[in-house]
């Protein structure tokens, strides 16, 4: 399917939505959003531009292959974990944080970069499926 | 009238009927094609309602899920569309 504009406004949209993915995953400790539905809105906006260009096109814009989003997400996910054990001796998946809220970001903590590894897997996994999907048609 | 009993009154149950009528050209639409478009325009109506609710309740936080849900109804007929093409040069 060729149709130049859906190709320019997904040009358009691609960075928004990534924007918007990246603003939901930061505002979702107290907030409603989080890791899942920000990863979701990621792996949408790249199905986007599959279906404007093609497979190969989103793949090249990538870089990497999908799949390796998952194990990069889980091993922060569990280095998260592990950190108030290995930093001050508290147990396992304890929430630790800096004492100063940094601006844009507001507070960061252990809490953050567990939900950073649940993106990460989310658009891998999803974006894993789609395009073993739409390549096998 | 205040504009809450406006949004009770009329513009829910206009919006509930819309719904009830594209549902049933949802369901007896005669050809793929219809059947896209209600599912487009039934989600378009769940959007206006979530948009009231939001007014009602004064959560402007409502409003994202609204936007999120116009991103999905989105790529879903471009989806569809897209398949539907790619069926008829078959």
């Amino acid at each position: 399917m060729k149709s130049s504009i859906l190709q320019t406004a997904t040009n358009y949209l691609l960075p928004l939505l990534l924007l918007f993915s990246v603003f939901i995953l930061l505002r979702g400790h107290y907030l409603p959003g989080g890791g899942f539905v920000g990863g979701l809105i990621a792996a949408t906006a790249f199905v986007l531009h599959m279906f404007a260009h093609s497979v190969r096109h989103t793949r090249k814009l990538l870089r990497i292959h999908p799949g390796y989003l998952m194990p990069i997400g889980l091993s922060l996910a569990i280095l998260s974990g592990f950190a108030p054990k290995i930093i001050s001796g508290l147990p396992f998946l304890t929430g630790i944080w800096f004492p100063e809220p940094i601006p844009v970001i507001g507070m960061i903590g252990s809490a953050l970069f567990f939900d950073t590894g649940v993106y990460l897997v989310v658009v891998g996994v999803s974006l894993t499926i789609l395009f073993t999907i739409s390549e096998g048609t | 009238m205040s504009v809450y009993d406006y949004l009770y009154f009329i513009i829910l149950p206009v919006l509930a009927l819309s719904a009830l009528l594209i549902f049933i050209r949802f369901l007896i639409g005669p050809s793929l094609s219809d059947r896209v478009v209600a599912l487009d325009l039934l989600i378009t109506t769940g959007i206006g309602m979530i948009a009231i609710y939001s007014i009602i309740t004064d959560q402007p936080t409502f409003l994202d899920i609204a936007m999120i849900l116009g991103l999905i109804a989105f790529l879903g007929t471009v989806a569809f569309a897209y398949y539907i093409e790619k069926k008829k040069r078959k």
